[in-house]
């Protein structure tokens, strides 16, 4: 009887290893697919701010668990908690500082049209040409600041996106709970 | 005819006697109009006049654009004052561009104005004559009409239903319109039926609006494919889905329209909207307003001429008893809080209630005690609790999960609470940083492609400079082979 026993289990043991460790070669998942799935999130425009060279570095190391999610200062506080969740880690955001996202714009009376901004802009956002003031696209700025830093005149500054009728949205309720 | 009943719904107090009687009071013009550009869902119109211009009632001040829009004419004879950004009639007390008419006595409509029968036209050719008279949703979605006959001739409509639900309290602009113009409303309804080409509508009132149902019927006497049915009043009665359930039976799959089922709703006033705009050639420049709520004088019915600000209007319905405690465009259940008096009525506004201070709730939210209540009040058979809850720890998905993009936004669920907790409010924050978050993402996705497209250049741009310079070296060794040559 013992002896039926120790074989079953033998034999179980054995067979459900064999097939773990089939499926584990067959259906083997690439580490690199979460690199890409995690670059496709960020906003792509390698800018630098996060500290790695590129947004690919970056998802490599996101993917590692080298970098934290709250990692890309211009994806803010929605890529982090995307990032989070992709990643299966919790993590309190409460705290993290999310200001409105924010946008470069030129400020025209000190535009000397020195081009050196368009060059560095990494979205093709800004346009203008030798001497002529540049303004920036606002619908295709991702906010990086490369531009603010090159400026010699410190005409290009951060501005919060103005809210329009149709990108307005109502605050979350604030729940003062009378508690007796 | 048999009737089918939804989930949920609730039975406020209507709070209706005060106007439903009085007829509909016609307003003198205001010294000035303002205008907006935007009174529909979609694409603002542009405008088409100049400061200065003399305008007659009638002509079109601003033309549509895009697929979904609606232009906007002159409410009456006038000149054109200004064109300048003005506080929209929004929540966010935000601005929207607004021409400001300053009108004149003569109230003259433009000369070209001509009536068409609509049996001689197509039904392209109404849904054209719609667009242009730049009718929109009456009800308060301000859809232009338009686009929804265009839709639906694309869907096969088989049912016509006519909304006039009016669930909201304190609303009884529909009503009085029913129970005054119901002949002009029933042809309204003939010359959509033509449009949609539909086989029968049906004129669904809530059995709360006696006189409304008895003026209906008569009017739609000599007509087999008009129907008039009386639905029991409950809340939200009049909204387009929870209609359409109670008349037919069916339900309007998630995430579709009525049109997905072969039915298709518009309101009363978009009924006689259309009337006016086929029979008389006369664009949508006036609509009926109820005027209501504890801190008005005299509230009553009112036809007011689009762009007559919320204090002309109320002015002339005595003006206020007390400064209100909460001033509302639209019924009290989904109107939206006016940040000033000073916004005009536009083509959405079904009503401006002014509640006084016994009216309003100031209640302290306590903590949910889960009794369900918001649960049997939901007409969407959804959880309510349950989606505040994930809303309030910031985890939207897991609302969207428990169906939040089904809520409509009734706000039975808030009516009901024992706790006060805001939970339409919470549904109304999540959908708009949903919408927010999905704006967001598609920049995201559209500046990647120019990232990328730099990267591209910048790697080109490298290569070429490399080939130019393996061949400058090459013709450079040429070259000085050659001289060699030559020395030796």
């Amino acid at each position: 009887m013992m002896l039926a026993a120790i074989f079953c289990l033998t034999v179980l043991g054995l067979s459900l290893g064999y097939i773990l460790g089939y499926a584990a070669r067959v259906f083997k998942v690439e580490t690199s697919a979460l690199v890409s799935e995690i670059e496709v999130m960020l906003p792509g425009s390698q800018c630098g701010q996060c500290g790695y060279p590129g947004c690919t570095p970056a998802a490599t190391a996101l993917a590692n668990g080298e970098a934290p999610v709250t990692v890309c200062p211009p994806g803010g506080k929605i890529l982090a908690e995307e990032l989070a969740a992709k990643l299966g880690v919790s993590v309190d955001l409460s705290d993290m500082e999310d200001g409105p996202p924010m946008v470069a714009k030129v400020f025209e009376a000190h535009c000397t049209g020195c081009t050196r901004c368009f060059k560095v802009c990494p979205t093709y956002a800004i346009v203008g040409g030798p001497k002529q003031i540049h303004v920036v696209i606002r619908d295709a700025c991702t906010g990086c600041k490369s531009c603010v830093q090159v400026c010699p005149t410190e005409c290009l500054q951060m501005h919060p996106i103005e809210v329009t009728l149709k990108t307005w949205k109502w605050q979350k309720p604030e729940l003062i709970l009378a508690l007796s | 005819m048999k009737l089918f009943r939804f989930r949920g719904g609730i039975h406020p107090e209507g709070h209706k006697l005060a106007t439903t009687a009085k007829p509909i009071a016609v307003m003198p013009m205001p010294k000035y109009l303002y205008v907006p550009l935007q009174q529909h869902i979609g694409a603002p119109a542009e405008s088409e006049v100049k400061i200065g211009d003399q305008v007659a009632k009638g002509q079109l001040l601003a033309h549509s654009q895009g697929m979904v829009s609606a232009p906007v004419h002159a409410p009456t004879s006038g000149i054109v004052n200004n064109i300048s950004e003005m506080t929209a009639p929004h929540p966010s007390g935000l601005s929207v561009r607004m021409i400001t008419l300053e009108t004149n006595s003569e109230d003259q409509w433009l000369n070209s104005i001509t009536s068409t029968d609509p049996l001689r036209l197509t039904a392209e050719e109404v849904a054209a004559h719609v667009g242009a008279a730049g009718i929109v949703g009456m009800g308060g979605a301000t859809f232009p009409s338009a686009v929804k006959l265009k839709l639906s001739l694309r869907h096969k409509i088989k049912q016509l239903i006519i909304n006039g639900g009016e669930c909201e309290p304190y609303l009884t602009c529909d009503d009085r319109l029913m129970q005054e113009r119901s002949d002009q409303v029933v042809d309204g309804v003939r010359i959509i039926l033509r449009a949609v080409q539909a086989e029968k509508a049906l004129i669904a009132i809530e059995n709360n609006k006696p006189e409304a149902i008895a003026a209906m019927q008569k009017s739609c006497g000599h007509y087999a494919d008009i129907t008039v049915v009386s639905v029991p009043a409950r809340y939200p009665m009049g909204s387009e889905k929870h209609l359409i359930q109670t008349v037919t039976g069916l339900e309007v799959p998630a995430g579709g329209l009525g049109a997905d089922i072969g039915v298709l709703v518009h309101n009363v006033g978009t009924a006689y909207a259309i009337h006016q705009a086929i029979r008389h050639g006369r664009p949508l420049v006036s609509r009926v307003v109820t005027v209501g709520g504890g801190a008005i004088q005299e509230p009553q019915n009112v036809e007011v001429p689009i762009g007559a600000s919320l204090r002309d209007v109320i002015e002339f319905c005595g003006g206020l008893k007390e400064t209100p405690a909460r001033l509302l465009m639209g019924g009290p259940m989904m109107g939206q809080v006016m940040p000033s008096m000073q916004v005009p009525v536009v083509k959405g506004t079904s009503g401006i209630i002014a509640l006084s201070e016994q009216e309003v709730s100031h209640q302290a939210a306590t903590p949910c005690i889960r009794c369900g209540s918001c649960v049997d009040a939901c007409p969407c058979g959804l959880l309510p609790l349950t989606m505040a809850a994930h809303i309030r720890s910031n985890k939207l998905e897991g609302a969207v999960d428990f169906g939040l993009i089904d809520c409509v936004a009734c706000g039975c669920c808030s009516y009901v609470c024992p706790a006060h907790i805001p939970l339409v409010q919470y549904f109304n924050y999540a959908k708009g940083e949903l919408a927010a978050r999905q704006q967001r993402k598609h920049k995201t996705e559209e500046t990647r492609k120019l990232a990328e497209l730099r990267q591209q250049r910048i790697a080109k741009e490298k290569e070429a400079k490399r080939l130019a310079a393996e061949k400058r070296r090459t013709e450079k060794a040429k070259r000085e082979t050659a001289t060699q040559h030559d020395d030796d």
